[in-house]
């Protein structure tokens, strides 16, 4: 049983109950809402009668359906712009601060909490997205929940949960040039396994990551659920404090001593135990690439595809390069691509369109590539543009959009087509998930993704820098 | 949501659908267009829709589509079904198609979480049950199971195979605990106090 770590101690902060079924009743001191996963969750709130029960702690916006290329409403897709009247409509009906298309705070849900100083160390925080384990970046224990569990967070501000494991993954060393966050976990998800993480929290640690900046810690975090964890975190320190110093919601001057003492306070002790410790190794981290239908089918940007033999899935590898294509025992590296998108909750921050710019600039992207760089919300956008990342982009071929989730999971216009290959920043290759059920995805990080693009085949990012 | 809110469920019986893989992911299960709809009534119209249609609408072999399976209501699975994403829809599609327990080698963990909620019980066996399970289902796909929950087995013509599920899902079920928002609001005073507490909620 762990002890004494940032898990256990904001865990034990609010917990409110034991209830009959052994499970914790735990206030969720932030929940953020989106468009996709609400509406079954008001409507309940209404059969039942109930009202929000902590509204000035709830914030919403809309990310998964907007269009990236024109934000006019009403949207061209009619169940689209259904669904944009139902959160604006709810979230006014329920006294909820909503961030719409109009406002100059919308974004990936993910992007904007952390960007408006809302997620703050040793709070719990929910969202009815299975990538809420992005705000652990900051210390948070921030869960991704389904949609009936929105509805009690919406009633209660509560959860029924039970108690996860901790496991602590030390990175050791540095990282190499050319060898970013996303390389990061996406090795460690091919090192523990796509169910790996079943029942922990993923407490990340060690040298590169307390090297690390928020937004490449964003990026660790993010996929945890990848790794079958349902949270991950890193504990806060100077970086968290100076990255969340003077933001939006952030607390004030007078405050932020005591704020950071407590943030502090939360913080895993030395002697804190946990049940479980991984080693990674930093310095033997290469560029890394998937090349199946699952986030841990992954491999160095060097190396040979696998042959299913040598995998302990050897049906599922089977599977997985039936849909993609690929022959295994041959290189990852050459295979051409049709699409590249930069984007995403994992990888569309301002330093992922900084990565990606810096490879794109002065570059053209090949003739036969589509590529696409989506901002992660309309400040990360506002941001970049100041600095003239979109006019290298543009210069380089790539079309730049407005702030949206967009090709990460294609429920807006942005999609794949027929047996499309995508070079993506996202977090999943799952079949169909591009919109597409024949499309066929590589993740990668931004840097990788504007290798491919320039160079039409999937490529070692060093080789660019 | 299923009907009989917070009812008692400790049984679950009839015929069975096997669904073959490990990793079978949310978005297999429900395609991320289907999340477009306001209310989850066409759910059941959704599971592994683009793996049973063509693009065309053509249906394709799949075991969801196989007649001898019609009307089965023990879903059949490998390792860590329902990854990826939280969608609800996911469970509340396999819910309205008429599945009413899923068992398997084993579940993620939102997946699990999501289909308690709704009543759906998501119970494990070893792999070499499974293996027996789904044999035994495709061999004779009129098999009636009987999943018992309070004794913690899965009865059939044939075997009785042990299956493991968390005292906390199993008693959640049995007494309707699994409608957590009633359990959850009788506590509002308590909820107040934590509140009330909280360092980053009184300007620290
Ligand atoms: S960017 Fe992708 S993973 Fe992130 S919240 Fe949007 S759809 Fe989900």
């Amino acid at each position: 049983m762990s002890e004494r770590t940032l898990f256990d101690k904001v865990w034990d902060a609010h917990t409110v109950d034991i209830l009959p079924t052994g499970q914790t009743q735990l206030f969720i001191g932030l929940h953020l809402v989106h468009e996709v996963t609400s509406p079954q969750a008001f409507a309940m709130l209404r059969e039942a009668g109930l009202s929000v029960a902590f509204p000035e702690r709830t914030f919403a916006t809309a990310d998964h359906i907007v269009p990236t290329d024109t934000r006019a409403r009403p949207f061209l897709d009619a169940q689209a712009e259904e669904m944009m009247q139902a959160i604006e409509g709810n979230t006014r009906d329920f006294g909820i601060e909503f961030y719409g298309l109009d406002s100059e705070r919308q974004g990936i849900v993910h992007v904007i909490g952390p960007q408006l100083g809302i997620t703050q160390p040793g709070m719990t925080l929910a969202c009815g997205d299975s990538h809420t384990a992005t705000h652990g970046a900051f210390g948070t224990l921030a869960f991704g929940i389904g949609t009936t569990q929105v509805r009690d967070v919406l009633a209660t501000q509560c959860l029924a949960m039970e108690k996860l494991k901790v496991r602590r993954i030390n990175i050791t060393g540095a990282l190499s040039p050319g060898v970013y966050a996303k390389d990061v976990i996406l090795a460690i998800i091919r090192r523990l396994g796509v169910g790996g993480g079943k029942g922990y929290a993923y407490e990340y640690g060690g040298t590169v990551v307390d090297r690390m900046t928020m937004d490449e810690r964003m990026t660790v975090c993010n996929m945890s659920i990848e790794g079958g964890a349902l949270v991950g975190y890193v504990n806060p320190d100077a970086t968290t404090f100076n990255f969340l110093r003077g933001r939006t919601f952030a607390p004030p001057a007078e405050q932020f001593e005591r704020a950071t003492n407590y943030w502090l306070s939360m913080a895993s002790d030395p002697d804190a135990t946990y049940d479980d410790q991984i080693e990674m190794d930093g310095p033997a981290i290469e560029p890394t690439v998937t090349w199946g239908i699952n986030p841990g089918q992954a491999t160095g940007i060097s190396e040979r595809l696998p042959l299913p033999e040598e995998l302990p899935d050897p049906a599922g590898a089977q599977r997985a390069y039936q849909h993609m294509g690929f022959t295994p025992g041959t290189p990852v590296r050459g295979i051409p691509i049709d699409v590249a998108f930069v984007g995403s909750c994992t990888n569309s921050r301002l330093s992922d369109l900084r990565a990606a710019a810096q490879v794109a600039k002065g570059k053209h992207v090949n003739p036969r590539v589509r590529a696409i760089v989506v901002p992660g919300s309309y400040g990360v956008k506002a941001e970049a543009e100041k600095e003239g990342l979109d006019q290298i982009f543009r210069d380089a071929g790539f079309e730049w959009r407005a702030a949206g989730c967009s090709m990460c999971l294609a429920m807006n216009p942005d999609q794949l087509h027929g047996r499309e290959l995508c070079a993506s920043s996202s977090n999943r290759n799952f079949i169909g998930r591009q919109g597409s059920p024949e499309g066929r995805t590589i993740l990668m990080s931004p840097a990788m993704v504007a290798a491919a693009a320039i160079s039409g085949q999937i490529s070692d990012v060093r080789e660019f820098l | 949501m299923p009907d009989g809110l917070g009812s008692r469920i400790t049984e679950i019986s009839g015929t069975a659908l096997p669904i073959r893989g490990n990793d079978i992911d949310t978005d297999r299960i429900v395609p991320a267009r289907y999340l477009k709809e306001v209310t989850f009534d066409r759910m059941g119209e959704y599971p592994f829709f683009d793996e049973r249609f063509d693009a065309n609408g053509n249906p394709r072999p799949h075991p969801f589509n196989d007649p001898k399976y019609q009307g089965a209501s023990i879903l059949l699975a490998n390792a860590n079904f329902g990854s990826g994403s939280s969608r609800e829809h996911a469970p509340q599609a396999l819910y309205r198609f008429g599945i009413h327990a899923i068992v398997g080698e084993s579940f993620a963990a939102i997946f699990t979480g999501n289909s308690l909620a709704i009543g759906l019980p998501t119970v494990t066996v070893s792999h070499d049950d499974m293996e027996r399970l789904m044999a035994a289902v495709e061999a004779k796909p009129e098999l009636k199971l009987s999943l018992d929950l309070s004794e913690k087995c899965l009865v059939f013509d044939g075997g009785v195979i042990p299956v493991e599920v968390s005292e906390m899902a199993r008693k959640s079920l049995a007494e309707g605990y699994w409608d957590s928002t009633s359990t959850l609001a009788a506590n509002m005073p308590k909820v107040r106090q934590v509140a009330a507490r909280l360092p980053y909620l009184n300007g620290f």
